[in-house]
């Protein structure tokens, strides 16, 4: 089952960044890679919860905030200590300016 | 907080563990600066260039004074160059462990993983045990029970604090540890916050070191000769643990305890170059522990965006130490006493802006 929310626009999200969106209680992270792709993750860190738009972004990388846990966004994939679990991922599409992640 | 029973417990196993989790202590939000996130960002950016200089500078320091070392060995001309050799390899292997085991020092991750490494066996801190104590030191910050790193525990043991800059206790708990995980062990503690996926890292390290400390007292036998202890293992480790020791007191020494703002329980302090070479930066302590992603080459202007919502830094290590050293004497008698900090005007501490909603 598909469940396509509007998440945000595409302007939203410098490239090379991410940002926070919260849906029906959860949270996610929107990313704009360098070569200009949208990619969405779980927003927490598997570590220790934390808000991963808080972040920095290089490449395909999303470094948490607190202890530098680092994950493949676009994959989810953890990329080692002190993160061991991967991200859930999300599919992306884009329409006209905006940006929608498929949650379900 | 009026439940605060003294002697703290500062086990991770113990009653104030099971008090810090029970209140909120631990993993708790905590207070930060509000820099703004594109400067943020600019801050934040990692480069290989700077850590690259400092490396091969200190890879060059390591042979001049090494070489000079045992060039005059034994004359009593060789002191100096081994005094000198002993500070680079038993303190500022202390910030080489700290920045990359951030992976903040090198853009490059396998730049940052070969001088962790390095610097791991020099300062014989196990890599993984200690990635993962400094996971949970940044989570927890001074929280007792929680905070596997907390240097100085009260009631002050001052006969500890100075063993300490000879690396005493450090190196007879890092023989203790080589030796529980060379047998496939970690101790209770280490077993509270490393994961089981990563314990058996932890037990191959170990025995290669083992194999490399052995090499070196073989080799030292096989010469007749004290120069390869002198220069490997746990021997430079002591004699040149005393300025990272001095500087590392300076982070936390004499601050509160289970405070949820870093501008409480860690100190900035302004440090002359040969001293922020050595520490890298370590020094703009409660910047780091705010913002631990930004690179230490970058610290010192992050200290400048943070200057309007932290407390004044100490002008130097002997201003710092003005306020360290009447704490810790007192914390001999009084383990609840705490250097009190005054926040800008304005600025709450985040625990009781919280209280007050």
């Amino acid at each position: 089952m598909t469940q396509w929310i509007d998440a945000c626009a595409k302007d939203d999200v410098a490239e090379e960044d991410v940002i926070r969106f919260d849906h029906a209680g959860r949270t996610f992270a929107i990313y704009r890679s360098p070569d200009d792709k949208f990619y969405a993750t779980d927003g927490l860190c598997t570590h220790e919860k934390i808000h991963l738009a808080d972040g920095l972004v290089m490449d395909n990388i999303i470094e948490c905030p607190k202890h530098n846990g680092r994950f493949d966004y676009t994959t989810g994939v953890a990329k080692g200590a002190p993160v061991c679990v991967n991200l859930k991922t999300y599919p992306i599409k884009l329409e006209g300016t905006r940006v929608f992640i498929n949650i379900a | 907080m009026n439940d605060v029973l003294y002697p703290r417990d500062y086990s991770m196993l113990g009653r104030d563990a099971k008090r810090a989790e029970e209140i909120g202590l631990s993993r708790a939000q905590w207070y930060a600066a509000p820099v703004p996130r594109a400067r943020l960002k600019e801050l934040m950016k990692r480069s290989d260039a700077p850590a690259i200089r400092d490396t091969i500078i200190w890879f060059a320091s390591f042979a001049i004074t090494a070489g000079f070392a045992i060039y005059l060995y034994p004359s009593l001309w060789s002191i100096p160059f081994f005094l000198a050799y002993g500070v680079l390899y038993g303190s500022s292997t202390d910030s080489r462990w700290h920045e990359c085991g951030h992976g903040t020092a090198f853009k490059t991750r396998w730049m940052n993983d070969v001088v962790y490494h390095l610097a791991c066996f020099m300062i014989m801190r196990p890599p993984t045990v200690w990635r993962w104590s400094h996971t949970r030191h940044h989570t927890d910050t001074i929280i007792v029970g929680r905070d596997p790193e907390i240097a100085i525990q009260r009631p002050t043991k001052i006969w500890g604090v100075i063993g300490g800059f000879f690396a005493i206790g450090q190196t007879k708990s890092a023989l203790k540890s080589l030796y529980t995980h060379t047998r496939g062990k970690l101790t209770d503690e280490e077993l509270t916050y490393v994961p089981e996926m990563e314990r058996s890292r932890v037990y191959f390290v170990a025995r290669i070191w083992l194999a490399i400390h052995l090499s070196v007292i073989a080799l030292a036998v096989y010469l007749h000769s004290f120069l390869p202890i002198l220069l490997v293992g746990p021997l430079p480790c002591m004699y040149g643990a005393w300025v990272y020791v001095m500087t590392g007191i300076t982070q936390h020494g004499g601050l509160a305890e289970d405070v949820l703002d870093h501008r409480l329980n860690s100190r900035t302090v302004l440090m002359n170059p040969i001293l922020r070479f050595i520490y890298w930066n370590m020094n703009y302590h409660v910047e780091h522990h705010m913002f631990p992603m930004v690179p230490y080459h970058q610290l010192p202007k992050l200290y400048e965006e943070m200057k309007p919502y932290t407390i004044p830094a100490k002008t130097s290590v002997v201003d710092a130490y003005r306020e360290i050293i009447p704490a810790l004497l007192k914390q001999i008698k009084d383990p609840s006493y705490a250097i009190q900090r005054k926040l800008p005007d304005g600025v709450k501490p985040l625990t009781q802006s919280l209280a007050a909603e």
